[in-house]
Parts: C-alpha cells; sequence; structure tokens
C-alpha cells in the first residue's frame, strides 16, 4: 500500500500556473515596486533580485528594505520578518490534511512556494471537498516567476507606473483574498467566526504591536471550529474520543 | 547586533530573512505531523484557514483610503452577484481607481 496516495497530475499543475497567470501580472507590477524601493534604500540590484528569488515573500520585504541603511539590526529584522510571515504557519498547518498524503520531500519542497494567493485557492476549494495541491507547485511557479520579474524590472526600468495606486494596483491581493474568502463556503459557524476573526484583527492591529493581527485574528476565528463542529462531525468526534479513552 | 550592508553582509542579511521565512512556511506543517488530525483539530483548522483572509483584509480596509474601502466592497457585491473571482477584483480595481480619480 502506498502511504503516500497523492497523485500529481501534471496537466493540472500547467492548468494551475495558467489560471493564476492574471493575478501574477499585477504581482510583477508589486516586484516593480519593490525593485524600486530597494534600489533607492541602496540595494544592489543583483542583491534585490536575489531577495526576492529566495526570500519570495512581498510585505516582509518591503518592511525589511525599509530597515535599511549603512547598517541593519539583525534581531529587530528576524523579529519584522517572522512576524509578517507568520501566517504561513496558520496555512501551512490548514493544508496539512492534504499534505500528509505526499511524501516528506514533495511536501517541504512545494511549501517553497507557499504564498498568499496558491494557498487561498487551494483551501478554498478544500473546503469544497476538492484536494488541489497542484496549484501550490504550477500557482507558486509563476506567482514566483512574476515576483522575479517583477523585481527586476524595478531594479532596472524603475517603477512600471509612475503611480500604481491610482489604477486600485494596491489593492489587488486584497481583492482577490476577499473574493476567494466569500467564494468558499457559508454557513452560520463560518459568519461566526469571520466576524470574530475580523474583530480580533483589529484589536490585535490597534493595541498589540505591529504585524501580530493576521495571526491573532485567524485563531481567534479558528477557536470557533474548535468548540462548534460541523453537524455530522460531532458523531465523528465521539467516535474518536471514545477511542482514545479505550471504550 | 548589527550587520554592516557590505556585499557580504547583504547576503548574510537576505540569507537570514530566507531562513526565517522559512521557518514560517515549513513550521506550521511540521508542528502539524505530530498531531492526529481528529475531527475536531480539522474544524479548527479550516475555520482558521478562512479565517486568515478576513483578518488580513478587516484592518486592511478600516486603514485604508476611501478607495480601497470601495474596491473591497465593490469586489464582495461582484462577488456575491456573479460569483466569478477575477470579473470581481477587476470591478473592485475599477472602483478604487474611479474613487481616487474623484477624490
Amino acid at each position: 500500500m502506498n502511504s503516500y496516495p497523492y497523485q500529481f497530475q501534471a496537466r493540472k499543475v500547467r492548468a494551475e500556473f495558467f489560471r493564476l497567470l492574471p493575478i501574477s501580472l499585477f504581482v510583477v507590477a508589486f516586484g516593480a515596486a519593490f525593485g524600486l524601493a530597494a534600489i533607492q534604500k541602496g540595494l544592489s540590484p543583483l542583491e534585490a533580485l536575489l531577495m526576492s528569488t529566495t526570500v519570495f515573500a512581498g510585505a516582509s520585504q518591503f518592511a525589511a528594505v525599509d530597515m535599511w541603511g549603512t547598517e541593519v539590526s539583525v534581531l529587530p529584522m528576524m523579529a519584522v520578518v517572522f512576524a509578517i510571515n507568520s501566517r504561513h504557519l496558520l496555512m501551512g498547518a490548514s493544508l496539512y490534511p492534504m499534505l500528509k498524503d505526499v511524501s516528506p520531500g514533495r511536501r517541504y519542497g512545494l511549501l517553497l512556494l507557499l504564498t498568499d494567493a496558491n494557498w487561498a485557492v487551494s483551501a478554498q476549494e478544500y473546503q469544497s471537498g476538492r484536494r488541489n495541491l497542484e496549484v501550490i507547485l504550477g500557482g507558486g511557479l509563476v506567482l514566483w516567476l512574476a515576483w522575479i520579474l517583477g523585481t527586476a524590472l524595478g531594479v532596472y526600468f524603475g517603477g512600471l507606473l509612475q503611480n500604481p495606486k491610482a489604477f486600485g494596483l494596491d489593492m489587488v491581493l486584497g481583492c482577490f483574498l476577499f473574493a476567494m474568502a466569500l467564494g468558499g463556503k457559508k454557513s452560520p459557524r463560518v459568519l461566526v467566526a469571520w466576524f470574530v476573526a475580523g474583530a480580533a484583527s483589529l484589536a490585535a492591529w490597534k493595541w498589540l504591536p505591529p504585524n501580530m493581527h493576521v495571526v491573532v485574528g485567524a485563531l481567534a476565528g479558528g477557536v470557533i471550529g474548535l468548540f462548534w463542529l460541523e453537524p455530522g462531525t460531532r458523531d465523528k468526534q465521539a467516535a474518536v474520543e471514545g477511542d482514545d479513552h479505550g471504550h | 547586533m548589527a550587520i554592516e550592508t557590505t556585499t557580504l553582509g547583504v547576503l548574510g542579511l537576505i540569507a537570514i530573512m530566507t531562513l526565517t521565512t522559512l521557518v514560517t512556511r515549513f513550521g506550521g506543517v511540521f508542528i502539524m505531523s505530530f498531531l492526529r488530525i481528529s475531527p475536531r483539530i480539522e474544524s479548527f483548522i479550516n475555520t482558521m484557514a478562512s479565517s486568515v483572509l478576513i483578518a488580513i483584509i478587516v484592518p486592511m480596509a478600516v486603514s485604508g483610503d476611501l478607495g480601497a474601502l470601495a474596491a473591497l466592497v465593490a469586489t464582495g457585491v461582484a462577488m456575491l452577484a456573479i460569483r466569478k473571482p477575477l470579473p470581481a477584483i477587476a470591478i473592485g480595481l475599477m472602483a478604487a481607481a474611479l474613487v481616487r480619480y474623484l477624490g
């Protein structure tokens, strides 16, 4: 018996690559903005490109180059990068029910390409009962290439657009994530979780140190799911707990 | 501790950023591999997953300008009406552009 039953379909990986191509065009614009910011803060073009290639986490890269000077304090920079990217911890965990069905090598290989947009597609489809790790690979690849390409355009040609905000381009990711959320399953339980998540995130954003609001809000929403099970799962849970206690 | 931004220093800083980010990419899955996924845990991570999206968006809507708010509202209405993400996002961006052009 194969202990890692998830079968990757090459055709589906290709299809997911092209499915996320439109959103990747916007990522190119973000990349260009990052490239320009990096150059202005004194990074060389190759350094900026290397950072985009290996880090591949836009918001944290913007924050890091914002701390750039003739020297950079390591611990504060690590703290900022970790805080901004800590949402990956939860995103990865949410994919675990699928990722456990691929070998550890592939599992951690896929996670190299984990980012907001491809995760949002995969997580949303999982809610609707479809297992799609191909989008992490194919979609992640096109997003990664777009991020590198955009950075290159930014460092060598300056910003592509004088003012990307005028075209609403700063809102692409926000709108994309919101569309994904609304496209998912909506039950009273999910709506209550969203309300709790939104309120907790807002409170954390107001009163806690910066960059903690996503994790705080997401965990708060998750707690609703922990105590309020979808009808039908209650019996399964009882069975599992019964097993645990040896009944 | 501070690192000077010489060529070697910058390479070191990029390596540190890369490793820090990798810890976040790998960490959640690594921890999950020690847990048994009961229906309760599954319910937790499923609810948490969509809550991540909301937790990103709400402060964005509150702290952004009128254009940001218009983009999210327009995307939401369009998504509920036509249920197709790409047109909904396009409508959201146009709303932001319009509000900022007028504003």
